[in-house]
Order: C-alpha cells, then structure tokens, then sequence
C-alpha cells in the first residue's frame, strides 16, 4: 500500500469513528452500573459479627486437604479445560497485562 | 507474663490455639470466646473485602467455596497496605495455583477483570481527547499521531470468554458464555469504569499505541495478523470512553 | 497550636457514598459528616470528586483507622503522609486515630486491637501521638476502643490512660460512648465511673452507633461494637449523662454495617440533635438537673 493510499486509509477510519463517536455519545452517559465498585474494598472501624464465623472455623484449608465444592453459577457455565482459545491466542502468561503508564 | 504483639498477632490466624495466656475476662479466667471475637474479626473482615472487590469470583464460586478460599489465602496473604481498596492484588495468581480450581481455569483472568475495575475506580482523574481535537489533525499527519492513555484505562486480553462470563454473572438475561477467547477494555468514562468486549485485533492495536507506536504502523502490525482490521469502531470506542488522554503528532 | 476540633457542637454522621445524593439534596439535622482516611487514599474517580463535593458543603472531620498508633513498631511514614493528604484535601475539622493496633510485621488486620495498658505502652503511645501531630502540625483526637477482654499485665486503668496521653502530648480525645458501654458490660465496670474519669475538656467529639449482644462460654454478656443497628437505649442515656458534665459537643452517629436507607440515619441524627438541645437547656438550669 502506498503512503498516499494509507493516509486516505486512516484518514477515512478516523472520519468513521469521528462519524460514530457523534451518534451515540448518549449511550457513554448511561446512569451509574457499578454501585458495587465503590463498595469493594472499603476500611471501616465497625466489628465483624461476633464469634459466630470464619474466624474461628478449624476445618484445614491447607493445601490438597480441603474439598472445595463451587456451587456458584460456574456449574452453569461448560467450559472444559481444553476449549480455551490459547492455541490461536498464545500464553496466557505473555497477553494479560494492564496497559504501561501513560 | 506479657502479651507480646507478635503473639497476639499469630493467634489470630490460628483458631486451633487457645488465646495467648494473658488475656483475661472478667473473672481473670483465660479469655476464650472473647478472643475469637478478634479472631472473627480479622478472618471476616478480609474475607468479605475479597468477597467484594472480586464479586465475579464469588458469584462463580458461591458463598462458601469463597470463604474458604479466602481462608486459605489468608495465611500467607495478609494485606500490606492499610488501604483495603487495595487488598488482593495477587489474588488473580493465587487463584491460577490452587489444585482443587484446574477445572475452572479461566478462574485467575475472571479475578484479573474484576481487580481491574477496582483500579480502575480508584485511577487518577485525565483529561480527555475530544473528538474535536482528533478532527483538527490534517489528514496526511494522522499516520505519526501518537496516543497515551487515561489511568483509568486497562487492557486485558484472555484465551477464555472473559466478557461473557462477566455480563453472564452482571446482568440477568445474559446467554451461557461459549468457548473462545476474548479481549476486554476497562476505561471510566466518568466515575463508573465500563467493561467493552473488543473485536479481534482491537487489543493489539491498543497495546501498540499504548506501547507509544504510531497510528500508521500501528495499523501496519495488526493488519499483518488480522488482514480485515479496521481500527474506526475501537478509535469511537475510545473517544466515547474518554480513554484517550494526550494526542501527538509526531516528526 | 489550634484548637483541639473545628466542629459544630452538633449532629454528624459517618458519611457513606450511598447516601451522597441524599445528603447533599437535604442534610437536615446533619451539620458535619465524618469520613475513614483510608478510602480517600486512591488517586482520584468518585471517592475524591465527591470528597471535594462534601468539603465545600459542611465540615469534614477525618477520621483514620489504619495508622496503628498502639502499635510496637514505628509509624508508616508513608501512610502517615497519605494521612495528610486527605487532611489537606477535605480541610479536615477534626482529625482522630484509635488507641489500638492493626498493623504487625508488615502484615495490616484491618481490625483494631487491644494493647497493654502499662507505662511502657504509654509512652510509646504518646510518641506515636506526638510525631502524627508534628506531621499534621495540629492536635488529634485519640478514640478509646472497644474491649472483649484485658491484658494481665495492664498497670493503668483505660480513663487515666488516655488522659495521660492527652497530658503529655496536648492531643484531646473522641470519647465514644458506644464503646465505653460495649467495654463497661464485657469488663464489668460502671460506664458513668468511666466518662467520670475522664477529662472532659479534653474530650473534642462524641462517637454513637449500634452494637450487637452475645454471650461469652461462661454465660456472661458479650457486646460486640458491630455498628450495625440503631444506637441503643443505655447509650443514649450516656449520652444525656455525658453532655450534662461537657456541655454540648459535636456528636457523630456510626453505622457502618447493614447500612440503612438515609431516612433512618438522618432519624438517628436528629435525636443526637434533641439530646444536645436537652443539655444545652438543662445547662441553663442547674437546679433542676
């Protein structure tokens, strides 16, 4: 491709995206989604509830000696080990990364 | 005999030991149960800020394979910081090494997305892009622009159907997630952060310009691997998300 | 240095984002809001903007709970900066810590734990106090906590305690009744002998809020400060009782667990508001007290 051919190339893209950005900017404004966020990970200086709980559990987590049994909406969800799309993807290790600081 | 802190601290974690023998109740009997009231507290309290700040792990897992993975995480993952916004972010790791969740191995990415909506959150404010300012660029410059990134901005990229798994365990009609990869941008238009499935090459192509690659080879790189790419519907997606917090022109 | 608190002797509450709307459409009885340090410790979005909101609207009192001032170890000095950071940003009208620990070897509990009461915790106590006032370069509030147990080895009592360190460091105290009510039934002491004992003109602000009951394996009562509920009945006569010997005095409802919808806590706060008109009436009338 010529450099003439890719400017126009770009320079169309950006048109459509500029195009685009202009119809549905309403949407970018919908309300507020994730009440959950703000509450994730808050300090506070209230006590838990009593001695009732996970605190003083004695079943032993450690290691292989705990039976964990997910009963969440995972038993919902058929993803066998082997249906990852690692084959056309590549490591997992190399691709999940947050973006480097501006 | 004093209690040391270094005692008092370890048996907080121990359930099995009885409390540290200086510690009394009223009758200056050994303080028993009035002890696990801490125990509780500690173990409780960072088991729900775990429970909270990956609501998707816990929804996948359910209320009680959570609490006792915090457990087991716990022991040798006590916060460092005394900012609990902060707590977890190794959990995504932990996770992808324990035994009993091989079958659920998209599992650590699920964490991953939702420790990246907490930071998110908590990213420092930017200004933004406009659209006005991109349509200022005369057109045979827009190959060398270069883009840098709001902080609020994450990118994650997975070999599992992260979004899906994500909208399935968010909104109530969402369908069952299919197998496949999927890649996912994380921005904060305003306060709330906004997770956007992209479409192939989208992720590479952000990474690219993140990277601090030009818009022209930029194009180049991903339409090497995805020979159909058009980058107009990531190039609106950012500008809706207000992602984009400098551009440059460059010589 | 400054007075111990720029607070209004009036009703405030710990403030959470799901009442925001709420409160900046129509505070009513609310005069101040208090807020924990540590969840304005990230570097910007909603927490900051409505942070910013809040400190141009009424009076921001900061309240820390992760410094570790009981603590062995040093103070964090980076958390102590963080600390400044909110103070400077919410041009705080009040700053208060708890007399407890929750930091250990690097590791933070997120909860706060009971120290010794003896005359080497006492003066590193007060050098712990000390060096966050030159930091803040204004005086603090020390909160007492709440106990479900003693420590053997403690050789002061928990009123002469904090006075002392209100003594040598200049600091005042945020003196909160629910916790000396939860500690005076798990300990076995008078809660009016408890505020009795204290130096009330030190005292710079009132905690209230809710605590749950058990019991302990002996049977015996064992009130856990869950802030969770609404105050209880004793602690808003210790509340009457307190003001009656203060004078009226900025008085915070805490709810910090099953959080209730904004009518309910502006509820709270108007009785808070009530009992401090009852004292400033009851201080006109000595006679009849």
């Amino acid at each position: 491709m010529s450099t003439t051919v890719k400017s126009l190339t770009i320079a169309a893209s950006v048109a459509a995206a500029l195009g685009a950005v202009g119809v549905t900017t309403a949407e970018a404004q919908a309300k507020e989604k994730c009440f959950g966020v703000s509450l994730a990970g808050k300090n506070d200086c209230a006590a838990g509830p009593g001695t009732t709980c996970a605190g003083t559990s004695t079943v032993d987590y450690q290691g292989n000696a705990w039976t964990l049994v997910a009963k969440g909406t995972c038993t919902d969800i058929k993803l066998p080990p082997e249906a990852d799309g690692t084959a056309r993807h590549g490591s997992l290790e190399a691709l999940t990364r947050d973006l480097p600081k501006a | 005999m004093g209690v040391t802190e270094a005692a008092f601290a370890a048996a907080l974690l121990r359930p099995q030991d009885a409390a540290p023998s200086g510690l009394r109740n009223p009758e200056d009997a050994p303080a028993g149960r009035r002890f696990d009231v801490y125990r509780n507290n500690v173990v409780a309290g960072l088991s729900d800020a775990l429970s909270s700040g990956f609501p998707t792990v816990a929804s996948l897992l359910g209320p009680e394979a959570m609490t006792g993975l915090s457990r087991l995480y716990l022991q040798d993952h006590l916060p460092v910081s005394p900012i609990m916004a902060r707590f977890g972010t190794d959990f995504p790791d932990f996770l992808g090494a324990v035994e009993q969740l091989r079958s659920l191995a998209y599992l650590p990415d699920i964490a991953r997305l939702d420790l990246a909506r907490r930071q998110s959150y908590h990213a420092a404010d930017a200004d933004h892009v406009t659209p006005e300012v991109f349509a200022a660029v005369p057109g045979d410059r827009l190959a060398r622009v270069t883009l840098a990134f709001a902080p609020a901005v994450r990118l994650l990229r997975s070999p599992w159907p992260i979004h899906a798994i994500w909208l399935f365990n968010t909104e109530d009609d969402a369908p069952a997630p299919q197998a496949g990869a999927q890649d996912v941008l994380i921005s904060r238009p305003d306060f709330d952060p906004v997770v956007d499935l992209l479409p192939p090459g989208g992720a590479a192509w952000i990474a690219a310009l993140a990277a601090g690659t030009a818009l022209g080879p930029a194009l180049d790189n991903v339409q090497a691997q995805v020979p159909a790419f058009d980058f107009a519907p990531i190039l609106a997606l950012l500008l809706q998300r207000r992602a984009i917090s400098i551009l440059t022109i460059t010589e | 240095m400054p007075s111990l608190t720029c607070l209004p002797p009036a009703p405030g509450i710990g403030f959470k984002p799901q009442h925001f709307a709420d409160l900046t459409a129509g505070p009513g009885p609310v005069a101040w809001v208090e807020i924990h340090a540590e969840n304005y410790m990230g570097d910007g979005g909603r927490p900051l903007a409505q942070l910013a909101h809040l400190a141009g609207a009424m009076p921001v009192s900061v309240h820390g709970v992760g410094l570790s001032i009981g603590g062995e170890g040093p103070l964090d000095r980076d958390h102590l900066d963080r600390l400044a950071r909110v103070v400077d940003r919410s041009g705080a009208s009040a700053v208060s810590e708890h007399l407890a620990w929750s930091s250990h070897g690097g590791a933070y509990y997120n909860d706060l734990l009971p120290l010794p009461y003896t005359d080497s915790t006492l003066e590193r106590v007060a050098g712990h106090v000390a060096r966050v006032q030159d930091r803040l370069a204004r005086p603090i509030l020390l909160e007492n906590p709440s106990s479900y147990l003693s420590f053997a080895e403690s050789t002061w009592d928990e009123p002469a305690f904090l006075a002392e360190v209100a003594r040598r460091t200049g600091c005042g105290l945020l003196l909160d009744l629910n916790n000396v009510f939860v500690s005076a039934t798990n300990l076995g002491f008078a809660p009016q002998a408890y505020v009795g004992a204290l130096p009330l003109d030190r005292v710079g602000e009132i905690h209230l809020g809710g605590h749950a009951a058990e019991t302990d394996e002996t049977g015996a009562p064992l009130l856990i400060d869950d802030h969770g509920s609404p105050v209880a009945d004793p602690v808003w006569s210790l509340l009457d009782f307190t003001l009656a010997r203060s004078g009226p005095l900025p008085v915070l409802i805490e709810w910090d667990n099953d959080v209730p919808d904004w009518p309910i806590l502006r509820a709270e706060a108007a009785r808070a508001g009530d009992a401090l008109t009852a004292a400033r009436q009851g201080a006109e009338m000595p006679l009849w007290a």
